[in-house]
């Protein structure tokens, strides 16, 4: 079971870690990947925003695409919204797997398909009061159709 | 009738986030709705100029531009996804 979620409040990775690994003594590895806001060129803010009818639903169906490829594997995804700071946390991705192989696969293929199947968009203020779309990247792409 | 959204740049160049309309029913295809919505508004057309930037999802599902159109419910027009 892989579960998602969606919030504009900030997350604990580690408690997130520990609710997958508590009582649980056939893991043998944990993986936790935060995505954080980096304050390029003097970026003040980043906010997200998404599809509210259909972004949990895609973030369930992608955690359930990858609780089916790695079937030892569980985890916890959470992706925030709203306007987020410099230093602030935007998403985590946490497995778990008798085997760090799965556990370490899982977590990428999660991240690279949040990146490209997930109805987010990024909008970035600047200092001096402009703002900007972020453009998609082709590199993700390119990272998510390797899987 | 079918409910259009529109997000991100393409919600601030259309000029709104959503719009309720009775698609002409020869509109068979998303390329062909994305060709008479540009139609609508100087707005509308320039935001839909790029089709390489524009991304659709009906009924919630992510489609491409070949797809048949059936009765939709709720249409949503955005750019490329930059979330994660």
């Amino acid at each position: 079971m892989i579960s998602a979620r969606l919030q504009p409040e900030p997350f604990d990775a580690a408690a997130e870690q520990a609710a997958l690994t508590t009582g649980r003594t056939d893991l043998g590895a944990a993986v936790a990947f935060t995505g954080l806001v980096r304050a390029d060129d003097g970026l003040v803010a980043l906010t997200l925003e998404h599809y509210p009818a259909m972004t949990l639903a895609q973030l369930q169906a992608i955690a359930a695409d990858a609780a089916n490829r790695w079937p030892d594997t569980i985890g916890t995804v959470i992706h925030r919204h709203g306007r987020l700071l410099p230093g602030d946390a935007i998403v985590l991705v946490t497995t778990a797997s008798p085997h760090r192989a799965h556990a370490f696969a899982a977590a990428q293929f999660l991240m690279d398909w949040l990146k490209t199947k997930a109805p987010f968009w990024k909008h970035e203020e600047w200092a001096d009061g402009t703002t900007r779309w972020v453009e998609a990247k082709g590199s993700d792409d390119a990272a998510a159709e390797r899987w | 009738m079918t409910t259009l959204l529109y997000f991100a740049w393409v919600r601030e160049m259309i000029g709104t986030d959503s719009e309720t309309l009775a698609l002409p029913a020869e509109l068979t295809t998303v390329a062909a709705l994305l060709d008479w919505l540009a139609t609508r508004s100087p707005g509308h057309a320039a935001a839909l100029a790029d089709r390489s930037r524009i991304r659709v999802a009906v009924d919630q599902q992510f489609v491409s531009a070949e797809t048949p159109l059936a009765a939709p419910r709720e249409i949503a027009i955005f750019p490329p996804v930059t979330g994660g």
